[in-house]
């Protein structure tokens, strides 16, 4: 049945043409863009058919290769993981899209090997949305960190220094997550993730289970740069290569969130319901800490992509405080602005490769007059930057706002002010690049303050995904409340 | 009450109108006549819109669109109510003689940008329509924030030193206010009552404790800082550095105007009237007002920039607005309601005639405009029109609505807030009559000749001539806008 291994499909279509790229990539350049827009935009239409196939008819348990758990690897498909999987596949296609230009420009002969690595990290990024083994999540989890290592390192001057350090980080954060699940799987006997969860109650060892999850949650944190665990990313995603930047930046992040969403909904919530000391009000504190202290990081940047990095360490403290409010308000914000989040960041990168594409750099002193000269890629920079902002009725705003409400509910107003303040230093930092891009700089006003500036756009094929994203940002927007009506509610665990 | 409320697309057709409008404006970017015409001919067909939807209003009925539905509880909906359809007439109307004016003041003084300047302007009425016809706050707050982010390049036209500087000063005060006040004043609203809806008589009563209301009424009030109630005003003088046209529609009228409306609906239709003075939380509003009216017009006889004075003025006029809503007496609600139209009218001259002085001579600051008025007697005429009405002196607008405003203090027996309003009408006449007797009677200085000095071109003269008639007629025939009044009011 077709229909129903179709996420299969989805899955495995970016990783054989992921070794087909490195094969034929080598004999003509003509493949490799056929081989990469091809299976991203195959698995992109085939998981809007899973979407609606599991809004239809249901969420189901896959076995793999008919081998039944606890033995045999499952995968999960719900309307979450659904939607994660059209988030995954649609964003690494528009990303395809900008990178297979950028690559072009900067890494001239090397672009099969990048395809390859490309094509499999987002095949592992779809693979770690789908699966329900804590094991099996950790070999993906490689998977696409051993891809992103090497994606960075192709990047210029000192990424393979930043590329380095993130290896280590990443390996010690994956290390720590192993170490949790072989914790769980001394006290359980199990590696299915809802099989730990049914056998963990019955567990009388609470300090183990306890240590357990410590291990793995902060070897998520980790993974996900959630400060002060960040340092490896901001070098590492401003250095990496453009194309990589625009499919990295977006999904590794949300995806590890998702992630810790999986394992707290699944694992972690039902076990501490049963009556044990939680941390979630540390958590909300630390996320409230971790969105201040990246703001103010990202204030003091020169450099619009490494401005955008550290505003990513700052979502990503968003998503983990809406996570661990354990409220319905607060989870429901956090699930969508996994969605949203990835979108503007796409935006946003991909206006930042575009801008880069012509001007060469990406340092402030660089970006005057773009509005004139560029004036597609802004407004569409604009729109990811309101969204960032919490302007509606771009799709930021309304994630922004369960997430508030949440903190709200749970009496937390530490993550209400922290996320009001970000609101703010996000205005403050994007207004200011909107002003460096709406003044024209000394020289190209000739004295006159006037000065007409040559309209020079990107190509067409990195401009084309750009303006989609925004208008897809204020689409989203405009429907987010069918997609957590119809999505994200069905997944919120009844208890919250 | 019962109101015949139809659903129909009419609405959204009015506020995309002019939003779209700016996609054939950018597109005649080398043809500036073609590109005046799209922007004349959507002024002329919003107004007519907004009309046509008059006589129902009048009648008690509504018209409801529903764009989406985003949160649970809270669509994002569009009403024409009374009160909508009062700011509405009042906006549209003045945009086709803003529409107008621009054309003559941009291309007599050669300004760069014009295409971006008119594209700005028709997606900043289009955001005022959309806050005039919201139906609930999240809907206004959406709009609110369109009109923010679109007068930017309005208010930053010249893009000099100077011109970086306000932009800063103008996001910094009300997208800051919006953003660090409204929005958590909207969610914790929210989390009290479950919807944002415009209810006549509110949705606050009985949910929320005396001392969190009375914090929220001040996030509020200070939050949608467009209304300038100090100390949230310095965004207004700062923001003259635009085109004077700019000045006059959006700074006269449009955004602060959608400051205070925004004020009124929380106050009419989130708190309701009967609950603000339970509350004694009407105190308060018409403190911050009463002190607002009384410094701006204190600070404004110190402004020798007659594009700053007239800012300073607009500032206290706008808290008379809420001084109105404040006094909680029927009367006192009418007038701050009809102030509205009658200083919009009014401001929006003086606005006019400060850009054509410009234009004709180049002159900005009032001590150089000595003997001036000799040589352009339309303009002053006109000027002392406007300030008249302003003032509020018969036989012109601002009287009814000052009227009103005096009969709402004795109404609700509160004899201060009647001095305010004396003593700032007197402080208005120090600062507007000088003007226009140095203009008049006064000598020009040694060594500067005015001969040269005429009217300014006709497409100038035409449209400040017309908003002072109107001051005029609006004495006659006030009607229209106090009927609308008292459906918004429940009168």
């Amino acid at each position: 049945m077709i229909s129903q291994n179709l996420h299969m499909f989805v899955l495995a279509a970016p990783l054989l043409s992921g070794i087909l790229v490195n094969l034929l990539g080598r004999l003509s350049r003509r493949w490799i863009s056929v081989l990469t827009l091809g299976s991203l935009g195959f698995s992109t239409v085939g998981a809007f058919f899973v979407l609606l196939r599991v809004l239809a008819k249901g969420s189901f348990h896959y076995t793999v290769g008919n081998w039944t758990p606890p033995y045999g690897i499952e995968l999960l498909v719900d309307p979450l993981s659904a939607l994660m999987l059209l988030l995954v596949s649609g964003v690494a296609f528009l990303a395809s899209l900008s990178a297979l230009k950028s690559v072009d420009q900067e890494l001239p002969g090397k672009q099969h090997v990048f395809f390859t690595m490309y094509l499999i990290l987002v095949a592992g990024l779809l693979g770690l949305v789908l699966t329900a083994d804590a094991f099996n999540l950790y070999v993906l989890l490689e998977i696409t960190s051993i891809n992103t290592y090497g994606l960075i390192a192709m990047g210029k001057g000192r990424a393979p220094l930043a590329s380095f350090n993130y290896i280590i980080m990443g390996s010690i954060g994956a290390c720590f997550y192993l170490l949790g699940v072989g914790y769980l799987y001394i006290l359980t006997g199990t590696l299915n993730m809802a099989d730990i969860a049914s056998r963990l109650p019955a567990q009388g060892g609470t300090a183990a289970v306890a240590t357990a999850f410590a291990f793995i949650l902060v070897g998520l944190c980790v993974k996900m740069a959630f400060f002060p665990l960040h340092g490896w990313l901001p070098n590492a995603y401003s250095l990496a290569p453009s194309g990589a930047g625009v499919m990295i930046a977006p999904l590794m992040t949300k995806v590890t969130v998702y992630l810790m969403a999986r394992v707290f909904f699944v694992m972690y919530a039902p076990w501490q319901s049963t009556g044990h000391q939680g941390v979630h009000p540390l958590v909300v504190w630390a996320a409230s800490a971790a969105i201040i202290a990246a703001s103010a990081l990202a204030l003091s940047q020169k450099n619009l992509r490494r401005m955008l990095t550290y505003i990513i360490v700052a979502e990503v403290g968003y998503m983990v405080g809406g996570i661990w409010l354990a409220n319905a308000q607060a989870i429901t914000g956090a699930l969508l602005h996994i969605v949203n989040d990835s979108l503007m960041t796409l935006c946003l990168f991909l206006a930042a490769s575009a801008i880069v594409y012509r001007r060469g750099s990406l340092d402030f002193n660089h970006l005057g007059g773009l509005y004139r000269s560029m004036p597609l890629t802004m407004a569409a920079f604009t729109v990811g930057a309101f969204s960032m902002i919490g302007v509606p009725p771009t799709a930021g705003f309304f994630s922004k706002w369960y997430l508030i409400l949440g903190g709200i509910e749970g009496g937390h107003w530490e993550f209400v002010v922290a996320l009001l303040v970000s609101s703010l230093v996000n205005a403050v930092l994007f207004f200011r690049i909107i002003e460096f891009g709406y003044f024209p700089t000394g020289e190209q006003a000739h004295g006159h303050g006037h000065g007409e500036l040559a309209v020079q756009e990107a190509p067409l094929q990195m401009v084309q995904p750009l303006i989609l994203v925004a208008v897809a940002l204020i689409a989203v927007g405009l429907g987010s409340g069918w997609i957590v009506n119809d999505i994200i509610r069905l997944v919120v665990p009844g208890n919250f | 009450m019962t109101m015949a409320s139809s659903y129909s697309i009419a609405p959204l057709v009015v506020v995309l109108l002019a939003m779209l409008g700016t996609i054939p404006i950018m597109l005649s970017d080398k043809r500036p006549n073609l590109r005046e015409s799209w922007t004349l001919l959507v002024a002329v067909g919003q107004f007519l819109l907004v009309a046509a939807m008059l006589p129902k209003v009048l009648a008690g009925g509504e018209y409801v669109f529903t764009i989406a539905q985003v949160l649970p509880g809270v669509p994002l909906q569009l009403r024409v109510d009374a009160m909508g359809m009062f700011f509405a007439l009042v906006a549209s109307f003045l945009w086709i003689f803003t529409s107008i004016y621009s054309i003559g003041y941009m291309r007599t003084l050669e300004e760069h940008g014009q295409t971006r300047y008119f594209a700005a302007f028709a997606l900043a009425i289009s955001s005022t329509i959309g806050v005039a016809f919201s139906a609930n706050l999240l809907t206004l707050y959406l709009f609110y924030e369109m009109l923010s982010l679109s007068t930017y390049p309005l208010v930053t036209h010249e893009q000099n030193a100077e011109a970086r500087a306000s932009g800063r000063k103008y996001l910094t005060y009300i997208l800051g206010t919006s953003i660090g006040l409204v929005l958590p004043a909207m969610l914790i609203t929210y989390s009290l009552a479950g919807t944002l809806d415009f209810k006549t008589g509110g949705i606050l009563a009985g949910v929320g404790s005396p001392e969190v209301l009375s914090l929220l009424l001040v996030l509020f009030i200070f939050g949608f800082a467009k209304a300038g109630i100090m100390p949230f005003h310095g965004w207004l003088p700062a923001a003259m550095v635009a085109p004077t046209p700019v000045s006059s529609f959006l700074h006269g009228v449009a955004v602060v105007k959608v400051g205070v409306f925004s004020i009124l609906r929380i106050i009419f239709d989130i708190y309701g009237p009967n609950l603000l003075f339970d509350l004694n939380l009407n105190v308060v509003v018409t403190t911050l007002a009463s002190i607002t009216i009384l410094v701006a017009s204190l600070v404004a006889l110190t402004q020798d920039n007659l594009k700053r004075r007239l800012a300073y003025s607009t500032i206290g006029q706008l808290s008379y607005m809420v001084l109105g809503a404040g006094m909680v007496s029927a009367a006192g609600m009418m007038g701050g309601m009809l102030h509205i139209v009658m200083h919009a009218f009014g401001k929006i001259t003086l606005f006019f005639c400060a850009g054509a002085i410009y234009v004709a001579s180049g002159k900005k600051y009032i001590s150089q405009m000595d003997g001036l008025g000799r040589r352009m007697p339309v303009t002053y005429f006109a000027f002392f029109l406007g300030s008249l009405s302003i003032i509020g002196m018969p036989p012109l607008g601002g009287f009814i609505s000052k009227w009103n405003l005096a009969m709402g203090a004795l109404e609700a027996g509160q004899i201060t807030l009647l001095v305010v309003l004396l003593v700032s009408s007197l402080l208005n006449a120090a600062y507007f009559f000088p003007i226009v007797y140095r203009g008049f009677f006064a000598q020009p200085a040694e060594g500067s000749s005015l001969d040269e000095v005429r009217e300014a071109p006709l497409l100038v003269v035409i449209p400040l001539a017309v908003t002072a008639c109107c001051s005029v007629l609006l004495f006659f025939f006030p009607n229209v806008f106090i009927d609308l009044a008292k459906l918004a009011l429940g009168l």
